[in-house]
């Protein structure tokens, strides 16, 4: 074999589903030992160009080579057979088997009768693993590990099945700083052993970081190829959004009348040793960011707001006067609204209609005597995708056939249909492209516009920096600081202070 | 990017209607002579199915919430014991008053035991079918209870409006109420968000716990009627009613086109899933196939219907 082919030559990809092409004579190529950033909106074609070089799809003409010799991948067994190995967004582990067993699960090495060899499959593991550069207890059960470690234990198993070429897509949409500084010291190693990687993500930062080249695909076609030294961010940016001025989140200066009776005032929370002892205010109109790493007791601060876990201390006042909040329904009642960090888990009924999923938190409002008011749903319904621009505009269309950016925007569009009076946000730019981000920012924006108040948590600091009036940090689960917008200077100040690193 | 509104056919949506029809035109061409068309074999069908009809209705909303209810062969069984004791020692009322209490107690029990205590509904209720077939056979010694209540027998299940059978009216009612409360309530919404993903359900501010109290509760309410129903027809209490009536029901709900795992439900569906049961069981036994290779059919053909209606 020379090393003069690339490893994974895609030709003149084209797929369309229902008329629609999706993929227009894509091409797309990989070198040996490269890792190739792939990059584009939800439903630009990364996926299906990808779903086609597993075999999940058939495309509809093109041709693809490996290693310079054209093959026909009709499978996901053939595109295992050609060294093509996919690490899943969904974990693809068995929990409650050990770290061995699932590296070499359906590959199981077995010994003179037949039976599991526990001791060649341990060994064997270990030698993968440390082929890869990592150190992992391969004995370990699989569900005590950390999400990071998961992801790693499917690395090595891809790599244990031969992979050639691995496809990661959006990697590191879980993992906290120091677990996707090892995974990309993994990522290295194997491109050293000459195994290639197409990498797929949203993050500028980590793409500038890993990749060698990148491609990136517009509405079915492929816009531009290039070497990451000869792209700046800007420009990769407006490659992706096609726009050519790229609405940066820019912070607008605006200011919150902090005078008034605040909308909402909780008074020592404290829930088990997650949160302790935190005390804030909420004034109308305002935007107020939670900044901190993961784990830093963020998440669990709204959840118990919100009342889906109990809080052990604390008091919450809404206007002034106490609340008792046991339950969403509770919180509901006192006009809190909570878009989850986890739309497909905590936020939507993916197999339901886009009408039936607003209508789940609006039951009360859209029904009179608890029967439904199907002419109110409708207008209501319409209104929302219109309002909040859910794309396809099709209300009875079922959510998982929409994209993550769309599927956000219902989420976003079912809870202001509660008319909140304070929306509590958990990471709502997750998984979501940068041109759908911008737009969910300016909902952000025009929520707090109307006079509502809004929570927001983001791990990603351009966009606390580019929506809030104040923010305040996290650290090991207390209000380590509170920071006017204006006290911040950039992005690399706030990074600062939520390490928790004094200058 | 606008997709197209390109209206696929949705198979397994329609293919109860299609298995149906099918099966119907097979039997009416095979047991032609045997009397199948015929407008008092075809009255017996929607007799012999109603008390399935009225059980399955309410198992479409235990389904779509994700649970299961094995008892309510057990419930309708112990059911039709009790009223047919206390009609006898008490009177009317209290007959259908006590065999609607156990309804209310056994479901009560599973609601508790699967939405509080957290037991998976398939355990509670497989335990809960032993004790109810259990305790109505001891409180009989496995004997009969004859029904010689005239009004009791006529409401629940022997009497006719004309040519119509009382059975039928109980079965059409059970399956508009049914119907409305899936679509058109939001009680019907909580059942089908909860049963879709009960996360996003809580989420959303629905009291899911509730939700599947309440269907559980529903079931077995149902199922009581069921018994007395069974009672009423027979004109006795008997522990053997309602027997093996939950995988009947079962089938007819899945055959209808409710998804096993919750989060969709058709009553229409359902309805007709328990015709096609009660087709199948009235032509085998046309044919005059001995009891033990009507079992083995029935058993092939639900097993097929079932895998022909599952998802692609």
């Amino acid at each position: 074999m020379s090393s003069n082919f690339n490893v994974v030559e895609m030709i003149d990809i084209s797929k369309s589903f229902f008329g629609v092409k999706v993929l227009d004579e894509v091409s797309f190529s990989v070198a040996p030992g490269e890792i190739h950033a792939l990059a584009g909106e939800n439903g630009a074609g990364k996926s299906t160009l990808m779903k086609i070089l597993q075999g999940v799809y058939s495309m509809d003409s093109g041709e693809i080579q490996i290693a310079g010799s054209k093959v026909l991948i009709d499978s996901f067994q053939a595109a295992r057979k050609y060294g093509i190995g996919m690490v899943f967004q969904e974990f693809s582990l068995v929990p409650e088997l050990s770290v061995a067993q699932n590296i070499f699960l359906d590959r199981e090495h077995k010994n003179r009768f037949g039976l599991f060899d526990e001791k060649e499959t341990i060994s064997k593991s270990k030698a993968v693993m440390e082929e890869i550069g990592l150190s992992i207890d391969v004995t370990a059960k699989v569900s005590t590990l950390g999400r990071a470690y998961q992801q790693l234990t499917e690395i090595a198993k891809a790599i244990a099945g031969d992979a050639k070429i691995l496809i990661l897509d959006e990697p590191t949409a879980s993992l906290a700083k120091e677990e996707v500084d090892s995974l990309f010291k993994v990522l290295k190693q194997l491109t050293l052993r000459g195994v290639s990687i197409v990498y797929i993500s949203h993050r500028m930062d980590e793409i500038y970081q890993i990749c060698d080249r990148i491609t990136i695909l517009r509405d079915g076609k492929k816009i531009a190829v290039s070497a990451l030294a000869d792209i700046t961010p800007q420009q990769i940016i407006a490659h992706i959004t096609g726009r050519k001025d790229v609405e940066m989140l820019t912070h607008e200066g605006k200011s919150v009348e902090r005078s008034s009776v605040p909308i909402f005032e909780g008074n020592g929370i404290k829930v088990g040793n997650r949160v302790n002892n935190v005390s804030f205010k909420l004034f109308p109109g305002e935007i107020l960011g939670l900044a901190g790493l993961m784990g830093s007791g963020r998440t669990e601060l709204v959840r118990a707001i919100f009342g889906m876990d109990k809080k052990d201390e604390g008091v919450i006042k809404i206007n002034g006067s106490e609340v008792s909040i046991k339950s969403p329904r509770d919180a509901m009642a006192n006009g809190i609204a909570f878009i989850p960090e986890d739309r497909r888990r905590q936020g939507l009924v993916m197999e339901h209609t886009v009408k039936q999923n607003i209508l789940s938190a609006n039951l009360s409002s859209l029904s009179h005597k608890s029967f439904l008011n199907f002419s109110k749903i409708n207008s209501v319904v319409d209104h929302a995708i219109t309002n909040f621009e859910v794309r396809p505009a099709e209300a009875n269309r079922e959510v998982r056939l929409f994209s993550g950016g769309n599927q956000q925007k219902v989420v976003i569009a079912k809870w202001m249909a509660t008319n909140p009076k304070i929306v509590l946000m958990d990471e709502p730019t997750v998984g979501v492209d940068i041109g759908t981000k911008v737009e969910i920012m300016k909902l952000v924006r025009s929520i707090a516009a109307e006079g509502k108040s809004v929570i927001l948590i983001s791990s990603e600091l351009p966009e606390l920096l580019g929506v809030c009036d104040r923010i305040l940090v996290i650290r090991k689960g207390e209000i380590a600081e509170e920071l006017e917008r204006k006290e911040v200077r950039d992005e690399d100040h706030l990074q600062m202070i939520v390490q928790g690193i004094r200058i | 990017m606008k997709l197209p509104n390109v209206r696929k056919i949705d198979l397994r949506a329609t293919l109860i209607y299609w298995m149906f029809a099918g099966i119907f035109l097979f039997f009416a061409i095979l047991l032609h002579d045997d009397g199948f068309l015929q407008s008092n074999n075809l009255l017996n069908i929607f007799r012999q199915t109603a008390t399935i009809t009225v059980m399955a209705v309410a198992m479409t909303f235990v389904i779509s919430a994700a649970e299961i209810d094995l008892s309510i062969g057990g419930v309708a069984g112990l059911t039709s014991v009790v009223c047919a004791l206390m009609l006898r020692d008490y009177g009317l009322i209290q007959g259908i008053l006590g065999g609607l209490a156990i309804g209310l107690i056994v479901g009560s029990l599973n609601g508790l035991l699967v939405s509080r205590v957290g037991i998976p509904s398939f355990l509670v209720t497989l335990g809960m079918q032993g004790v109810a077939i259990g305790f109505a056979a001891l409180i009989t010694d496995y004997h009969p209870v004859p029904i010689l209540n005239d009004s009791f027998n006529t409401i629940f299940g022997s009497g006719t409006i004309g040519w119509f059978p009382g059975l039928l009216v109980w079965s059409f009612t059970a399956v508009v109420i049914g119907w409305i409360t899936l679509t058109k309530t939001t009680f019907g919404r909580r059942v089908l968000a909860t049963g879709g993903n009960r996360d996003a359900a809580e989420f959303n501010g629905i009291n899911t716990k509730n939700v599947k109290f309440k269907v559980m509760l529903i079931s077995s309410l149902v199922a009581s009627i069921a018994g007395l129903l069974y009672a009423g027809r027979l004109q006795t209490g008997r522990y053997e009613w309602g027997a093996g009536d939950e995988l009947s029901a079962i089938a007819a709900v899945i055959l209808g086109g409710t998804s096993l795992f919750g989060g969709s439900g058709t009553i229409v569906g359902t309805f007709f899933g328990a015709l096609l049961v009660g087709l199948i069981n009235n032509g085998l036994i046309l044919a005059g196939l001995p009891v033990s290779q009507q079992q083995i059919i029935r058993g092939m053909i639900i097993i097929l219907a079932v895998a022909l209606a599952k998802k692609k």
